[in-house]
């Protein structure tokens, strides 16, 4: 069988796979927070870049091979990892204290595995008007970090199209199908898949918010290190 | 202003039916709608949406990534000043403000009566007859405070674009010197002759033997791209023409396309014999929208002296033709896999590479992306030998240059020299003198001090795409820095996060330390960030972003000392500052309508 060496550690895998899925297969954490399992990887959000053969690549996009060397777990990569996610934080308006999302939310999450301490960067306070027009699902815009997972859900599993990226650079955001430009008005339903992969609290279920208390969610029980796929909810 | 009720969707089904009802073509229906109704407004996007069977989000989201393209009203008269920074150096600033302040509207904001908007827009190619602007599209060079005046008359009295003065749209090719490029007295069809007479596997051995890289900037083995191509298995393959010259200071193939087509053209349909294409793309950057109609008519004569169409110049099953693609304001589709999608009809995001174009490239099928000036030169040495075009140069880069020379010079202009000429000889010949630095390659590119004038442009010392900006003594060169920082934060495509917003917190520090507030801690903080552009960003955008601020400090670090006012941290918010419009809505400027300290 064809194995490639993660931080030392020899990991095996089949044909096709990415260094990622193979490393999630082995049960080993690599950073993440715009790839999802069940959907195709995009490589955007550069949280899995890992050290191939010496050279920084994306592990979720870079087709694992026999003997490949790859650096994950170090303090330099780490480094620039919390640094990614210090911008995400600047980017959007995220206040974990008043968030439904909190300790469900990767994001934060992976800052706390990651040891972000502070913010670090100056912060953006883009302007970003909720969208409360559905009845059973809240989007707050404040909160997204341009993964693209409900857009890619919503296309390849859905086959719905309901969300899109617009915009570009700093500008880049989310925007939804429908010319009123409301989720209301958006084929949009809670069966959807799009609707459970968010990683972060845009997409909320209305009326089910902080059902399960503050202290006793995903990652308030485990670390997000401690490989599981976070509960759908 | 058009809705539903007057749009004229007869129009639009024209655009639509024209590209074949295609997807494929969304921007260049996009462009086309545009040019028809001003903006896209809602109705258009709907009729599209139903017509090519895709959801709107698609085409609001592809809309909004470019930066010409609008889903709101932007004014009869759409003016774009550039914003290079050559521009700049001849008093651009000045003449926006003043166009701005003559018909009463803010930058960026469509005046009241919706008959004007005013802003900035990237390097439209016209540096070396800046200061430049497009109106509705069309660049005007040369402007000046009267020119700038006699503007605003002929928008506030609402005449038609075609009754402007025509010398306002007179653009100049400024050749000071030819070399073999473009000095060969290239008669339409003789390439293609050689080619036929030669064969495709030996006019391949040529480029090889010639050892063509290319123009581009990367300088990757024309030939090796060619064979790549030429042996991956596809239902079709493709030739693209990069003509999308988007980096700031470089305006050479506007020059080629304009009086050198015809060579290219060749260039391509040679490669397309040579790796098996029967269709072609000129993706030609939406700022050079006015070289469409003679491109079109050359294209035309070349199909009516069968240089295009349908078995070549009578050798049975060649088959060839060429399609324009315009580009709609987006520096990133210069990158080929950004090009590639957006000549898809998508966002020009750049492709997760491998694989690469010359395997998946257009449709997914094989494609060689080469520059205008790579192909151009392919002709040359089909028509001459690659022995020939091997000699010239360098052993490590054979042939020669153009240069777009622009800045503080007597003669800005195209110079086309052998590869190996060092930056002394080009800041003489361009009648440069007292020369603090020279930005070689464009925003991306290297910035040069002048202890390394006697190095020499060559892939091997001092790659270039063609920019050459010349700075002399009066120049800030930390405000040089910040206008590319700027450009790259406006072009960032948004795909990846460190580009995204590292590109955005830069330009940030950048204007912190201008108005300032910096202090050494800024200057460490600003080479971090760099340091995580470069080694975590997903295409080369991201990884040169940090090279003019690295390449300054390093070479003028007093232009950086002067701006750390503060020995210790002192935050980028002023509060004084921020009460700048409560004391413009309310009329005051009096010592209580101040904080504190302030200047």
């Amino acid at each position: 069988m064809s194995s490639f060496t993660l931080d030392g550690q020899t990991v095996t895998f089949d044909a096709g796979q990415t260094i990622m899925q193979a490393a999630l297969a082995a049960g080993i954490y690599i950073p993440r927070l715009c790839y999802h399992p069940d959907l195709k990887p995009h490589g955007s959000c550069k949280l899995c870049t890992v050290k191939v053969n010496g050279r920084q690549a994306s592990s979720c996009t870079y087709q694992a091979q026999d003997g490949l060397v790859v650096e994950s777990n170090t303090s330099e990569l780490n480094d620039e990892r919390r640094a990614l996610l210090q911008m995400l934080f600047v980017e959007g308006n995220h206040f974990c204290p008043s968030c439904e999302a909190s300790g469900n939310c990767q994001l934060q999450a992976t800052a706390y595995e990651l040891q972000m301490m502070t913010p670090h960067y100056d912060h953006f306070y883009p302007d970003r008007p909720l969208d409360a027009s559905h009845p059973d699902y809240l989007l707050d815009f404040n909160r997204c970090i341009l993964c693209s997972l409900c857009i890619r859900a919503s296309r390849d599993v859905d086959g719905k199209n309901v969300f899109a990226l617009s915009g570009r650079g700093i500008n880049t955001h989310l925007i939804v199908n429908a010319a009123s430009g409301q989720l209301a008005d958006t084929g949009f339903s809670g069966d959807d898949k799009a609707a459970h992969v968010c990683p972060v609290g845009v997409i909320l279920k209305k009326r089910s918010g902080f059902r399960v208390p503050i202290g006793k969610r995903s990652y308030d029980i485990r670390s997000i290190g401690d490989l599981a796929e976070p509960g759908e909810s | 202003m058009p809705d539903t009720a007057v749009l004229d969707i007869a129009y639009l089904d024209a655009i639509v039916e024209r590209h074949g009802r295609d997807a494929n073509n969304l921007l260049q229906i996009l462009v086309e709608a545009q040019e028809r109704y001003g903006y896209l407004p809602p109705a258009v996007v709907d009729a599209l949406a139903a017509r090519l069977a895709i959801p709107r989000v698609k085409i609001e989201g592809v809309a909004e990534f470019y930066s010409f393209l609008h889903l709101q009203p932007h004014g009869t008269y759409r003016v774009l000043f550039s914003d290079n920074i050559t521009d700049h150096m001849l008093g651009s600033g000045a003449l926006m403000k003043q166009l701005c302040h003559e018909l009463w509207v803010e930058p960026g904001k469509l005046s009241e009566d919706g008959l004007v908007s005013v802003n900035a827009t990237s390097c439209t190619g016209m540096c070396d007859q800046a200061p430049a602007m497009l109106v509705n599209g069309l660049p005007i060079a040369n402007l000046s405070a009267p020119r700038v005046e006699n503007i605003a008359e002929l928008i506030r009295k609402r005449v038609p674009l075609a009754d402007w003065p025509a010398e306002y749209f007179r653009i100049e090719n400024h050749i000071r010197r030819k070399d073999v490029l473009l000095n060969s007295a290239f008669q339409p069809g003789s390439a293609l002759a050689a080619l036929l007479a030669r064969g495709g596997a030996q006019t391949l051995d040529e480029i090889k033997l010639s050892r063509l890289r290319g123009r581009g900037g990367a300088g990757f083995s024309t030939a090796a791209k060619w064979e790549a191509c030429r042996a991956a298995a596809g239902e079709q393959h493709y030739v693209v023409c990069n003509a999308d010259e988007g980096e700031p200071g470089t305006f050479k193939d506007r020059v080629l396309l304009t009086s050198y087509a015809e060579m290219m053209i060749e260039g391509m349909t040679l490669c397309a014999h040579i790796i098996g294409a029967r269709q072609g793309f000129i993706y030609l950057r939406g700022e050079y929208r006015y070289l469409l109609d003679h491109l079109q008519q050359v294209l035309q004569r070349c199909r009516e002296q069968n240089l295009l169409g349908q078995d070549i110049l009578g050798s049975a099953g060649f088959d060839f033709d060429i399609t324009i693609h315009l580009g709609a304001g987006a520096y990133i589709c210069g990158e080929e896999s950004a090009l590639i999608e957006s000549l898809e009809g998508k966002r020009g995001t750049p492709r997760n590479r491998p694989p690469f174009p010359v395997t998946h490239g257009y449709l997914n099928q094989p494609t060689v992306v080469n520059n205008v000036e790579t192909f151009a030169a392919a002709s040359l040495i089909a028509l001459n030998g690659g022995a020939w075009y091997a000699d010239i140069g360098t052993p490590a880069s054979s042939g020669t240059k153009l240069l777009s020379v622009s800045g503080d010079c007597e003669s800005p202009g195209i110079y086309e020299y052998p590869f190996g000429v060092t930056v002394e000889q080009v800041l003489a010949d361009c009648g440069a003198s007292h020369t603090q630095a020279v930005q070689i390659s464009g925003a991306a590119g290297k910035c040069i001090a002048p202890a390394e004038f006697g190095r020499r442009i060559a892939f091997e010392d001092i790659p270039t795409a063609g920019a050459f900006m010349v700075f002399d003594q009066r120049r800030d060169m930390f405000e040089v820095a910040r206008n590319f920082v700027h450009f790259f934060a406006h072009e960032s495509c948004g795909f990846c996060t460190p580009c995204r917003v590292g590109t955005s917190l830069l330009k940030n520090m950048m204007d912190k330390l201008a108005h300032g507030h910096g202090s050494p801690y800024d200057l460490t903080e600003i080479e971090q960030l760099d340091q995580l552009l470069l080694s975590m960003s997903h295409c080369g955008l991201g990884h040169s972003a940090c090279n003019p601020v690295l390449d300054t400090i390093a070479k003028f670090r007093p232009a950086y000392d002067r701006r750390l006012a503060h020995r210790e941290y002192v935050p980028a918010f002023n509060l004084d500052r921020a009460l700048t419009q409560a004391r413009q809505m309310t009329g005051r400027n009096d010592a209580g309508a101040h904080l504190g300290e302030y200047e």
